[in-house]
């Protein structure tokens, strides 16, 4: 993925920034690459074709990673296209996204997962790493060619059904066997489909009890977190749990960890922040699946973050076509988009509000989902020699949300018209800035 | 008034008396030779169901036609989705034919709220009437029902009302629990708890009304009027409760609880929304007694739903001294 320069500058440098939030120095970039940081960086930089990047008051991260992202491609490019989901990561800050397998074909085979692989490199802004379906067509039943895709130029290591839970616990327990063998890991979306009925739309509660919804009640989710824990013990191997929406679900995880368990869990921004009571509106853009929860769930879930319970913070962005909304609330599309205000929604919730420093959003929105992912190249502290896929913040900054201003093909946001502190200044990939101020650059 | 009437809770304490106001003057119309009121002339209404009533459909169409409005009934299953278009585009089309109310009854809860949210946001003069949307509510019928017990017993105030059955999937529980506590009633929901919706002890106590899991207990508490819902018969695959034997033994309004029932409070009356399931929850001694209401509220859902109309198009002012 190194080598795509379509920027005429070879060099950047970097001025000013509060490197992972501490004392303001200057970072020189060549080839990809971090080579200087502080004091001397700027008398290394003599190049004529230097770019310099004024990060005075901005604060200097490695690039967000996203363990969960729908692109939409193929399939759905009306929603979403490997370019313009890539376009919305870098623009959110990320500079590796896990394009999830539940597109048109689904990403079952090595050939699936290195079509996406290419795109992603084609687009050339965002490292697009494709995860791979636990079973054949999602369907839970038998699994899908898992060594294959790690086989593959795609080198697979995160498998997923996700919009779907692997319910057959002999599937998943082969699935966890089986990818041991790469030390592969199973993202499981927890949610037992039997504990709800076919329309189950929201979170079970006093809301959907007044709303005639049907929901998904916590149980549903922690209950079959509690089960991959203990097959992640029989078998000795890695399962992730994606998007944690419950406190019920917390402590599973919690007590998984205190077992041993080899388990690692993610939260999406919008978990962190909305609750079930946007649902009075009836408006499916508050429509996710899993649900979003009542007030006790996000406390748990910020609380989770903070302590380690939950390891990472993971988007699930999933964009959709207008149309694919606009139905009555029980027939409408599930998902929200997430890339691009992933970072404003953090910063606001966890570290305006104290809960975190600069040190911890930078473990859970990039170092530990590089690395529950195999990612060498990205969530790395930031020194010589370190590579260079960098994100430049500026806490200050106020975002309101305008989804008329996305770079996603799709505008379901649920923050639309919401005031954030802390904004997503410049991106920068294998030393090339991406995306500056919502820009992308060419 | 509200332009639309999406929910029993969009009208105030005046509105909500106005409304059975009205309906005692409408329910005159109704033993007049000619049924024919000038109130809406000139205006259109459209019957908008996604799912099938025959029963609730005539109702607003009579209801509109005494009324002088021209109705227009569009009937069909999914028709929008199964073209692949969007609820949105559908109900926009409709609206741009220059309608003044669409009258909406859609298997999905929240429909008709968000398709009332569509319009205002677009600047659509179009009102919307709910119907009937998914297990949310009926507003009409709560009204009918009101009316109707009001008719019978007198004012509400004080008198003890049980809603009984499957009240989770239910839209006649949702609306009258936010109307008979208003009109002074004493309610109390009785169910098998599968079929009781999820945090309803909080909801209930929030909005005034009791629970219970006991009919026989409820009956011989001795109570005024007892409304039995409809079990949908897909409920029984759904696993909600065992056998339809077993909910008849449980809930169901048998010859026993009916000589209970009347044994302890000669005047009581009977409710159900219908269309019935005779023999489950309710015997057909029971739905034929003479203190049964269910044609009476059939009768008054007309009057009621004129009265509606009327609140809702004709109070604007457009049409005025109509109302005989
Ligand atoms: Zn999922």
């Amino acid at each position: 993925m190194n080598g795509h320069r379509m920027s005429g500058h070879n060099d950047l440098l970097v001025t000013g920034a509060a490197v992972h939030g501490g004392e303001s120095a200057d970072v020189l970039v060549r080839d990809g690459r971090v080579v200087a940081v502080g004091p001397d960086a700027t008398g290394a930089a003599t190049e004529t074709d230097l770019e310099r990047v004024d990060a005075d008051g901005l604060v200097l991260l490695p690039g967000f990673v996203d363990l969960h992202t729908h692109l939409r491609e193929p399939g759905r490019e009306d929603a979403e296209t490997v370019r313009s989901g890539s376009a919305a990561a870098a623009a959110g800050g990320f500079t590796a996204v896990l394009a999830m397998a539940n597109t048109s074909p689904v990403t079952d085979t090595g050939e699936a997962a290195e079509h996406v692989l290419d795109l992603g490199v084609a687009a050339g802004l965002a490292d697009v790493r494709p995860v791979g379906a636990v079973t054949k067509g999602l369907e839970g039943a038998e699994l899908a060619e898992l060594g294959m895709m790690h086989r593959s130029r795609a080198r697979v290591r995160v498998f997923s059904d996700d919009g779907r839970c692997v319910h057959d616990a002999r599937v998943m327990r082969r699935a966890l066997e089986y990818v041991r063998a790469f030390d592969g890991v199973v993202s499981q979306h927890a949610q037992d489909p039997a504990l709800a009925g076919p329309g189950a739309c929201c979170h079970e509660g006093e809301v959907s009890g007044r709303l005639g919804l049907t929901g998904w009640p916590a149980v549903a989710e922690s209950s079959i977190i509690a089960r991959d824990a203990e097959l992640a013990l029989h078998t000795g191997s890695r399962v992730h749990i994606a998007h944690v929406s419950t406190a019920e679900g917390v402590e599973a995880v919690r007590w998984a960890k205190r077992r041993g368990a080899r388990i690692t869990a993610e939260v999406t921004p919008h978990h962190l922040l909305l609750t079930t009571d946007l649902l009075g509106s009836y408006d499916p853009v508050f429509k996710v699946n899993p649900p979003l929860r009542p007030q006790e769930d996000v406390d748990a879930l910020r609380e989770a973050l903070v302590d380690g319970t939950i390891d990472a913070v993971a988007t699930d962005h999933a964009p959709h076509a207008r149309h694919d909304k606009e139905h009555a609330f029980p027939d409408a599309a599930f998902g929200m988009l997430g890339l691009e205000t992933a970072f404003s929604v953090v910063h606001d919730v966890m570290i305006a509000s104290g809960r975190m420093d600069w040190a911890l959003l930078t473990e859970r929105m990039s170092t530990a989902p590089a690395r529950i992912a195999g990612l060498a190249e990205h969530g790395q502290h930031i020194r010589p020699g370190s590579p260079a896929n960098l994100v430049l913040v500026d806490p200050r900054a106020e975002v309101t949300v305008d989804p008329g201003a996305s770079l996603s093909l799709s505008r379901n946001t649920p923050f639309a018209g919401r005031t954030l502190t802390g904004r997503v200044r410049t991106t920068i990939l294998n030393g090339r800035i991406t995306v500056a101020d919502g820009e992308v650059r060419p | 008034m509200t332009r639309h009437l999406l929910s029993v809770s969009d009208l105030d304490d005046d509105a909500l008396r106005s409304v059975l106001t009205t309906a005692a003057q409408m329910h005159d119309v109704q033993h007049r030779a000619v049924k024919k009121l000038p109130t809406l002339r000139g205006r259109t209404v459209i019957n908008l169901f996604f799912e099938d009533s025959t029963r609730t459909r005539s109702s607003f169409e009579i209801a509109g036609k005494w009324m002088s409005a021209d109705t227009i009934n569009i009937t069909g299953k999914g028709s929008s989705a199964s073209k692949g278009e969007s609820l949105r585009d559908t109900v926009r089309t409709i609206a741009a034919m220059g309608v003044d109310a669409i009258v909406m009854r859609h298997q999905a809860s929240g429909a008709a709220q968000q398709v009332a949210g569509w319009f205002d946001e677009s600047g659509v003069a179009t009102s919307v009437l709910n119907a009937g949307d998914g297990t949310h509510e009926h507003p009409t019928q709560a009204l009918l029902d009101a009316y109707t017990l009001e008719q019978r017993l007198g004012p509400l105030a004080g008198k003890r009302i049980a809603i009984v059955g499957d009240v989770t999937h239910s839209r006649v529980f949702r609306s009258n629990v936010l109307a008979l506590p208003r009109l002074g009633a004493h309610v109390t929901v009785v169910a098998p708890p599968t079929l009781m919706p999820s945090g309803v002890a909080s909801w209930a106590a929030a909005d005034g009304f009791a629970l219970s899991d006991d009919l026989d207990e409820v009956i011989d508490s001795g109570v005024d009027a007892l409304m039995m819902l409809r079990v949908q018969r897909e409920r029984m695959a759904g696993g909600f409760f065992p056998t339809p034997r077993e909910y008849t033994v449980g809930y169901g309004l048998t010859r026993d609880r009916l000589a209970t029932l009347t044994r302890r409070n000669p005047e009581a009356v009977i409710c159900h929304p219908g269309p019935m399931n005779r023999g489950l929850e309710i015997a057909a001694d029971a739905a034929d007694a003479a203190s049964s209401l269910v044609l009476d509220q059939v009768s008054a859902g007309v009057a009621v739903r004129m009265s509606v109309l009327y609140h809702l198009l004709a109070s604007d002012g457009i049409v005025e001294g109509s109302l005989a």
